[in-house]
């Protein structure tokens, strides 16, 4: 039974999570581009602002339609506050004797009460949930953060120019994975309920039940977003691409692709399912101590495949081959789905605008496009 | 404490000097840290130097019960350039034990062959033990080792005390010797004529660089020997060693925890493709 | 008994002296690493002894002077190890531009006496004169890559050598894109990384001067840089600037200044 929250009941919201212990973030504009940070009033999300996006281009444009979330998608997902981009791993201290203590170093802090999060963003946590929690280890980091995250998820009702979720089968409408799931329509929100947590929420808040009007108003914004993309990935990002790529390594569109990429990694670091990370080592000055570490790493550096003074992959043309036949290929063998959720990302923060529909579709004979449906 | 996550404190114990740049370092669990230690030929673990990073080392030491674990690197990075440099009473930090071993069960009963090159024979030295001690579990045992040049052969003791035993063949191959070298000078894959192999009950197990490997299983699949009885030991940059960090991702497998040790089929695909 | 400690000296060749501020801004950990090395020569914080024997050399500046080619190879000989500071010591630096023009008409052109002036006519690396174990870019060079280095040395560890590009630690710091977002020009994409992604934290685009990452595109970030409405000219100056003698930037730089525009 779907709720409805008006505009006015939005920092009731936020001051209940704030009473429930958590810190709020939520969508605000930070130079030229929509950024997840600490949220206490409404007035600070962006009201009225649309994103822009094309290959290598972002731009925030005021649009008539003074509504909260009436935008696409900013650089980063969830991902930044799970897999954190730096993160101490453990720490050790070195006694007189020579010997060691080891000490596991996991977060302290507030619980996260995240809101605006999109259907991509919850389907690429599900996609990391299975490499960093459900695999034969489980990462005591990643755990920690996401054991002390709440998602508030923001349907779409407008699609970005780089957006193809509908083709990933992962939007604009999220389906599970959060506690409560909002649809902005006229003066508020519906929100549907997604956990326990979810519902006392929003019981706390005293909504009332979403009238018919409404929720055929929120079916209608999701539609519109749906319609409204013309990006599709080539076999709708199916199992099929996996043999396209691995049957097609000697293709010559790695080579032409190669000359256009900078292996700069933006589109890995923007990825909301990318996982690399490497580690790296803080010993302190008194040579007593030191912390080790891990950060974001690429499958675009020289350090990613270096091995005792070789580096496997050492042209862009292997790189670039590594990251699309990984991301969209060897994937299902890992973790059976694709490692894609159509969030466009990697296509707008590409420097050089280079979008991975266009490359997969001239390697696969197809088409990544498709007509609007409205 | 959870050895995969975090490190434990070891003490070396023996250190040995196998070529210029190889050296063994043998590592005894400090207090009460080796509870529920054990390992399989082939697997691995991550060793921390202080203060400088962590370097997946192959185990040599057998698995049954020893305190001692044995580890033979080689001085090419910053990790092994300065772990070279510690002594004995040293400590260092082990995570472990990570990866898929070698398939010593589906060994038994059967002839086993073992290729390797370079170091490549570093983890190996963990099988050839395994089986020694465990004898009459298997058939005969053949033991292939490559060098560049005849001065890069490690371990040139154990091999002389593997040979004379029973039912144990030893060949040594060096592409390039020096006067007196008892082993053959050219290719490692010559030394498939010098052994009277049993193709249909035989198991493969190599380790060592990649185009050797391939040239060993051309030659091999050349004499009929069946793909699948063909297992091999992969390398790539392994950081996190529980399939992570992403760097030793080859195709659908992470070799950290995959492998290292792979059948054949599993790999063939990649296995001459550069960049993976 | 006292402890020996390692020695360490800090010279000077031809720069701005900003890069030794590194050591001086290390602040607290000065003083800790003061306890574990001798500093015999650091002309910036007191100490000289530019002649001492030394574990480890940090060298600023590049190669600008007869007098400065013969003290390099001194220092080299009294040190164990020689690592490079800053853009001047790794490439040249600002002032290897002279290297694209005729010394003898620029030194006639600014001096009322150009005899009186020694020097070379080219100002170059450190690298091109005598053999350096370790670089560090940047300019100036970040205190905590110095301090890094330094440690790595002192347990005989070669220092880490990662160079991977601005971009990622863009990414990592959570800065906006300013060529996305903006259409600005940024060198991030083929820069070293290290400063911390300054000038982007700033909403300015990075201008090099930690000099070339491993594996740069120089032609497709040229074609962008273009497509974004900057001549050739322009672009030009964007390669031929701190890091104007760096391996890639020089060759980019050069072929659009030889360019003619039609």
């Amino acid at each position: 039974m779907p709720y409805f929250l008006a505009y006015e009941q939005f920092n009731d919201l936020i001051t209940a999570l704030t009473a429930l212990g958590y810190r709020c973030l939520g969508p605000q504009v930070e130079d030229g581009s929509i950024v997840f940070d600490d949220l206490s009033d409404a007035t600070q999300l962006p009201w009225g602002m649309r994103d822009q996006q094309k290959p290598g281009y972002y731009r925030l444009q005021k649009s008539e339609l003074n509504e909260a979330f009436a935008w696409a998608n900013g650089p980063q997902a969830i991902k930044p506050l799970l897999f954190k981009p730096k993160e101490s791993l453990w720490r050790v201290e070195r006694d007189e004797k020579g010997a060691f203590t080891f000490k596991e170093t996991l977060p302290e802090h507030k619980p996260i009460a995240l809101i605006g999060a999109r259907a991509c963003d919850l389907a690429a946590m599900a996609i990391q949930d299975k490499t960093l929690l459900q695999g034969q280890y489980v990462d005591p980091h990643y755990r920690w953060h996401r054991e002390h995250l709440l998602v508030i998820a923001v349907n779409c009702s407008y699609s970005g120019g780089n957006c193809f979720c509908v083709s990933t089968q992962t939007g604009p409408k999220a389906t599970s994975g959060y506690d409560l799931a909002l649809t902005e329509v006229q003066n508020g929100f519906v929100v549907e309920i997604g956990s326990d947590k979810g519902l006392s929420l929003i019981e706390s808040l005293h909504c009332v039940e979403a009238s018919a009007t409404k929720t055929a108003q929120a079916e209608e914004r999701s539609n519109h977003a749906a319609n409204m993309q013309t990006k599709r990935m080539p076999k709708d990002n199916s199992r099929a691409l996996r043999d396209i790529l691995m049957n097609n390594l000697d293709h010559p569109r790695w080579q032409e692709v190669a000359e256009r990429c900078l292996s700069c990694g933006n589109c890995t670091a923007v990825c909301p399912t990318c996982f690399c990370h490497h580690q790296t080592e803080y010993p302190t000055v008194d040579g007593n101590g030191s912390v080790h570490a891990r950060e974001w790493d690429s499958c675009f550096t020289e350090g990613h495949s270096a091995i005792h003074g070789q580096v496997v992959r050492d042209t862009t043309e292997k790189r670039y081959k590594q990251w699309l036949t990984h991301k969209l290929g060897t994937w299902w063998d890992q973790f059976d789905t694709s490692g894609c959720v159509g969030c466009g990302r990697c296509v707008t923060w590409c420097p050089v605008g280079i979008d991975l529909t266009e490359e997969m579709a001239a390697i696969a004979g197809e088409f990544n496009t498709k007509e609007k449906t409205s | 404490m959870n050895a995969i996550d975090t490190p434990v404190n070891t003490k070396i114990v023996a250190r040995s000097e196998e070529a210029s740049d190889i050296f063994t370092l043998t590592l005894q669990f400090t207090e009460d840290q080796k509870q529920g230690y054990t390992f399989f030929p082939g697997q691995f673990n991550m060793l921390y130097l202080f203060g400088v990073g962590e370097v997946p080392i192959s185990i040599l030491s057998h698995g049954d019960g020893d305190t001692l674990y044995a580890h033979t690197i080689r001085r090419v990075g910053r990790v092994t350039q300065g772990m070279s440099l510690l002594q004995v009473g040293d400590h260092i930090g082990l995570r472990g034990p990570f990866g898929r071993g070698w398939p010593l069960p589906l060994a038994q009963g059967k002839d086993v062959l073992i290729i390797t090159g370079g170091l490549g024979c570093a983890p190996s030295v963990s099988i050839i033990h395994h089986i020694l001690k465990h004898r009459v579990a298997f058939g005969r045992l053949f033991i292939l080792q490559g060098v560049k040049h005849s001065d890069d052969l490690i371990f040139q003791k154990q091999y002389q005390q593997w040979a004379a035993l029973p039912n144990v063949q030893v060949a040594l191959a060096a592409d390039s010797s020096k006067p007196n070298w008892p082993g053959h000078t050219g290719l490692i894959t010559e030394l498939l004529e010098q052994i009277n192999l049993d193709i249909n009950n035989t198991l493969c197990m190599m380790c060592g660089p990649e185009g050797m490997m391939r040239a060993s299983v051309q030659r091999l699949t050349q004499l009929n020997f069946p793909e699948d009885a063909i297992y091999l030991s992969l390398e790539r940059n392994m950081e996190c060693a529980v399939g992570h960090c992403g760097h030793c991702q080859f195709g659908g497998d992470f070799i950290c925890k995959e492998g290292p040790v792979f059948p054949y089929p599993q790999v063939k695909a990649l296995l001459n493709k550069k960049g993976f | 008994m006292e402890e020996i400690k390692p020695r360490i000296a800090i010279h000077k060749f031809t720069s701005c002296d900003g890069c030794q501020l590194a050591f001086l801004h290390l602040g607290e950990d000065l003083i800790r690493l003061a306890e574990k090395v001798d500093i015999v020569h650091f002309v910036e914080m007191g100490p000289i002894n530019p002649t001492a024997k030394v574990d480890v050399a940090y060298v600023e500046g590049s190669i600008s002077t007869p007098e400065e080619a013969k003290r390099i190879r001194e220092i080299r000989d009294n040190s164990r190890y020689l690592v490079t500071i800053g853009a001047c010591a790794t490439s040249g630096g600002i002032q290897a531009l002279r290297n694209f023009a005729d010394t003898q008409s620029w030194m006639k052109a600014i001096y009322a006496t150009p005899k009186t002036v020694s020097t070379l006519d080219t100002a170059t690396a450190i690298s091109k004169h005598v053999k350096v174990d370790y670089e560090i870019y940047g300019c100036p060079v970040n205190s905590q890559q110095v301090l890094a280095s330094l440690l790595s040395l002192l347990q005989k560890v070669t220092p880490t050598a990662r160079r991977d590009k601005v971009c990622l630690e863009c990414k990592r710091l959570g800065y906006a894109c300013v060529m996305v977002t903006k259409g600005e020009p940024c060198m991030g994409p083929i820069t070293h990384t290290g400063c911390g992604a300054l000038c982007p934290s700033l909403g300015r685009g990075c201008y090099a001067c930690y000099g070339p990452a491993e594996n740069i595109n120089t032609d497709s970030l040229t074609q962008w840089l273009s497509s974004l409405g900057l001549s050739d000219a322009e672009i030009s100056r964007h390669f031929l600037f701190i890091q104007n003698s760096a391996p890639g930037f020089k060759e980019a730089g050069l072929k659009l200044k030889k360019k003619k525009t039609p």
